[in-house]
């Protein structure tokens, strides 16, 4: 059986539940679709994109008061009438609700990590405050008379027939999740965990991914808390206080956050024990409270520390494999690439850079240019600077005076994302790839330039002649530094040589007309090593730009057309491979001096 | 408003500011030296109160329980390596069964024989302080310790479900009824027409005891010292001797006794539940971000700022209290979003 074909018999099964479970069963998952369409914000949040929110709950709140105080106030203004039904309840919820996570997201997501999910706890904490104080919102005793939904001209009087609703809105949720993964701006949400740097690098908006990823989970929370509130007719603060909040962000963790499908297992797992732990544990201790919590902290703690990932990875293992597509990407027309400048302009040229961390100067007055055409090496015992030096030039760490020249135009103080647009590609010394995706993927995220459509297409799947394209132009440059065979692998799983020309055609598939490459033979054995020289000396002669970090002294006095050495962030020699590797000063830095 | 009132609230403020400086500090130094943001923080303050009301009233605090469980599993967690080191780790192991399962057997035998419903306030007090403290670095042992090196946000995570199980088993262990506790002194002063009150005093006196304190340990002591170098660097402390999970487990004692002494000298003044201390700890917390979780004199102001903002406006709009003073997060996360240049940290 194949994956889609599962899919329709659970979809089957769904739809069959209400006609033979009893009312009950029909209850319980009415709420499971209700909690997994908020735990699926936070599996985008959380597992995906590294960011967490302990405020879900509130979200839905928002959505559940919105629409629960428009349908139910008398004496609304004129202007507001027209809004006074489901639909203007839910316009307003989700606008609140877009507006209140932009402001949160604008204020945290620059930060480091911790600063949202604390932020979040105080916002959830203050919305509660909020619902339970307001006249307007009934204060504590909530709002009840809520009305019921009724879509095309028939009225949802029951839970069997919210049922349909829930369940819908859910699977068309995980579409759109599923769809959004699986795109250009999904790999660019993805990247975010492989950290900042790398992910501006490839040319990814690292703050506008986050509050993208931010504001969809808020969404889902606020529809979720639509149907809550029009399945209920009725709204209390209790069930969007801080504690709920933190139920959702343990669903998708213990069901698994880093998968769509987690969402759903987790609500259902954490939904289903709670109801079961809500009539045992009482009756064991004797006393009544919500004593499910410490169940489920524990539960938690386990989870986090024995498996991580949560509970789907170990039911996909009965899943039926994806088919292989590998060679399905390759009759896609190719890209369109940049001019290739002349052989012999100035790409690069930095003058006198100087960069200082407090009293230390890591680099002092550096000059150097690279060529269109060319192999400049850039050598230096270790700590020499060499790594400042390209985080300077790309834009990672600005310099603290001096020029740097790129196409020439200034480029020092630009980001590194504007710097990378404009034809610089860069490999890392310490391999950041995104170790849970494959080959192909972590390649066509260098792509990602060279791509446009965004996240709204993304989740309706309307970009995939774009993707088609992008996924054919990875492809080809994996085949072109010999990975060929490797293209569904997990990036992770290949031996660390691999890794760097996995960096490398990551680098390439971005169609740089320089590339800066930090240590690309490290780890390599003598017939990869020779490969890779094949192939820079190829790129040279196709017009590539080189600069080349390298420790293989062999190796760069093969390759560089001229070699530039550096000691205590300064340069010491410049020129030819063989006299430079006759120059005094270089083999005093390397050798020590003669007595 | 007059004076009058403006002095009224402002001692409220500056008591309530006072132990929510306490707690700031506690969680400024577990997050510098575990980088655990340690939101059950708040829990110790409730078990510090309601076990010490237990006491007065003569029933047995559930905390003692969880104490001996705690110990037991701590044992079974450490015993095993110590094992197979052999006879070398002997009085290693006598040490891990003294700490963890006959001190909690003493302190049993103190709670349930010796009657300390009768005992004068002081031995009470030290007596609830002996059940809770150590819950602390065995809570660091068995929850934080496996996963010492993860993420700030797992951390976290796992922070968040701690606290769910520990309020859960606080209305376990205490009911859902309150606590009040006698005043320590029924001493009060008169200054210019303000009465402050002998337990104020207490509050307020105690905290500054306890900072000078805090302050002497960590510029005077080699283990003060040992904590502020694994905060600044954990590498670099491990490098020379320094066991991060001997700091670890410290800042979890100092955290847990300032938790539990704070929960203690808040009982006489306000009713404890069992769920309180979540909330007295997240405005400790609002002062700790003010000093943005790394300084300790801005986090204190910062939290006595908490303590001012909220008795005021709990005379000016006392149902939105709460929203007001986590709303106050917001400004500060805006200025600190402009003061700070993001620079990933390298793992």
């Amino acid at each position: 059986m194949t994956s889609r074909q599962l899919l329709i018999v659970f979809v089957v099964l769904l739809g069959l539940g209400p006609l033979v479970l009893p009312e009950f069963y029909v209850t319980l998952l009415n709420y499971i679709g209700l909690y997994a369409l908020v735990a699926l914000g936070v599996v985008l949040l959380t597992g995906v994109g590294g960011l967490t929110s302990f405020g879900q709950a509130a979200f839905v709140g928002v959505g559940a008061y919105a629409t629960a105080a428009l349908t139910t106030a008398t004496d609304l203004p004129t202007w507001l009438l027209p809004l006074a039904n489901p639909w203007g309840g839910l316009l307003v919820g989700l606008v609140l609700t877009a507006l209140i996570a932009l402001l949160l997201g604008v204020l945290t997501l620059r930060l480091s990590g911790h600063y949202l999910p604390l932020g979040t706890i105080a916002w959830g904490i203050s919305l509660y405050f909020l619902f339970g104080n307001l006249q307007f919102l009934g204060g504590h005793t909530g709002i009840s008379g809520i009305p019921a939904l009724s879509m095309a001209g028939i009225e949802l009087r029951d839970g069997r027939h919210y049922y349909y609703l829930i369940w819908a809105v859910l699977l068309v949720a995980i579409w759109l999740t599923h769809n959004l993964l699986d795109s250009r701006a999904g790999r660019a949400i993805r990247a975010l965990k492989g950290g900042v740097v790398m992910a501006e690098a490839m040319g990814v908006d690292t703050a506008r991914a986050k509050t993208t990823i931010f504001l969809i989970a808020a969404l889902f929370a606020c529809l979720s808390g639509w149907l809550y509130a029009h399945l209920q007719r009725f709204v209390n603060p209790t069930p969007f206080g801080l504690h709920i909040g933190i139920e959702y962000l343990f669903m998708a963790v213990i069901g698994g956050a880093a998968y769509v499908w987690g969402a759903l297992v987790g609500a259902a797992l954490i939904t289903v024990l709670k109801q079961w732990l809500q009539d045992l544990l009482p009756q064991l201790f004797g006393a009544t409270g919500n004593f499910e919590v410490i169940a489920f902290g524990l539960l938690m703690i386990v989870v986090l520390h024995r498996a991580r990932d949560g509970l789907w990875p170990w039911l996909a293992r009965w899943l039926p494999e994806k088919s292989a597509l590998a060679g399905r990407h390759m009759d896609a027309p190719p890209l369109p690439r940049r001019p290739v400048p002349i052989a012999g302009t100035p790409l690069l040229e930095v003058k006198d850079a100087i960069k200082q961390f407090g009293g230390l100067v890591a680099n002092d007055r550096m000059s150097l240019h690279v060529n269109a055409g060319e192999i400049l090496a850039l050598i230096g015992p270790n700590g020499a600077g060499k790594s400042t030096f390209f985080n300077l030039v790309t834009g990672v760490n600005p310099p603290t005076a001096g020029e740097v020249r790129f196409m020439g135009e200034r480029v020092d103080g630009r980001t590194s994302r504007v710097i990378a647009r404009m034809g610089m590609s860069r490999t890392f010394q310490h391999v950041r790839l995104l170790a849970g995706m494959t080959v192909l993927e972590n390649v066509a995220l260098g792509a990602h330039m060279r791509g446009k459509h965004g996240v709204p297409s993304a989740m309706l799947h309307l970009e995939r002649e774009e993707e088609r394209c992008l996924l054919a132009e990875a492809a080809r440059h994996c085949q072109r530094v010999g990975l060929g065979e490797h293209l569904q692998d997990a990036a992770g799983s290949l031996p660390l040589g691999k890794q760097r020309i996995v960096e490398i055609a990551r680098a390439l598939a971005a169609d740089p007309c320089l590339l800066l490459l930090d240590e690309p033979a490290a780890g390599l054995r003598f017939m990869e090593k020779q490969a890779l020289a094949e192939l820079l000396k190829q790129l040279r002669a196709e017009g590539m730009g080189i600069l080349l970090v390298e420790h293989d002294m062999e190796f760069v006095m093969d390759l560089a057309d001229r070699v530039v050495v550096m000691e205590f962030g300064k340069k010491i020699a410049e020129g030819l491979p063989h006299a430079v590797q006759n120059d005094p000063a270089v083999i005093e830095a390397y050798l020590g001096g003669v007595e | 408003m007059d004076l009058q009132i403006a002095l009224l609230l402002g001692q409220d403020g500056i008591v309530n500011g006072a132990i929510y400086a306490l707690l700031a500090l506690a969680l400024v130094l577990v997050f510098a030296v575990t980088r655990v943001i340690f939101i059950p923080q708040g829990e110790f303050v409730a078990y510090g109160a309601l076990t010490l009301a237990s006491l007065q009233i003569g029933q047995t605090p559930g905390t003692l329980w969880l104490l001996m469980v705690l110990g037991v599993a701590v044992t079974a967690l450490d015993a095993p390596a110590l094992w197979r080191q052999g006879c070398r780790a002997g009085p290693k192991i006598y040490g891990l069964i003294g700490r963890q399962i006959a001190y909690p057997l003493v302190i049993a035998a103190l709670v349930l024989g010796a009657q300390p419903k009768d005992w004068p306030m002081l031995l009470q007090v030290l007596l609830a302080l002996a059940v809770v403290v150590p819950l602390g670095p065995q809570l660091y042992r068995v929850a934080y310790q496996p996963i010492a090196e993860a993420s700030v946000l797992i951390l976290l995570i796992v922070s968040v479900a701690l606290h769910l199980a520990l309020v859960g088993l606080g209305l376990l262990f205490f009911g859902a009824e309150g606590s009040r506790t006698p005043a320590f002194s029924d001493a009060s002063l008169e200054v210019g027409g303000l009465t402050i009150s002998g337990q104020s005093m207490w509050v307020v006196g105690a905290s500054l005891v306890l900072i000078i304190a805090l302050y002497a340990f960590f510029e005077r002591s080699l283990y003060g010292k040992a904590l502020r170098a694994t905060a600044i660097n954990r590498a670099g402390a491990r490098l020379m001797g320094i066991s991060t999970t001997l700091a670890g487990k410290l800042s979890f004692l100092l955290a847990a006794a300032i938790g539990a002494l704070s929960g203690i000298l808040i009982a006489p003044l306000t009713t404890i539940y069992y769920d309180t201390g979540f909330l007295v700890g997240l405005k400790g917390f609002v002062g700790a971000i003010v000093g943005g979780l790394a300084s300790y004199p801005v986090a204190a102001a910062g939290a006595l700022l908490v303590g001012l903002l909220e008795a005021f406006s709990s005379f000016h709009a006392s149902a939105f209290k709460e929203v007001i003073v986590f709303t106050l997060i917001i400004p500060v996360l805006v200025w600190r979003s402009l003061t700070t240049r993001h620079v990933e940290e390298e793992e």
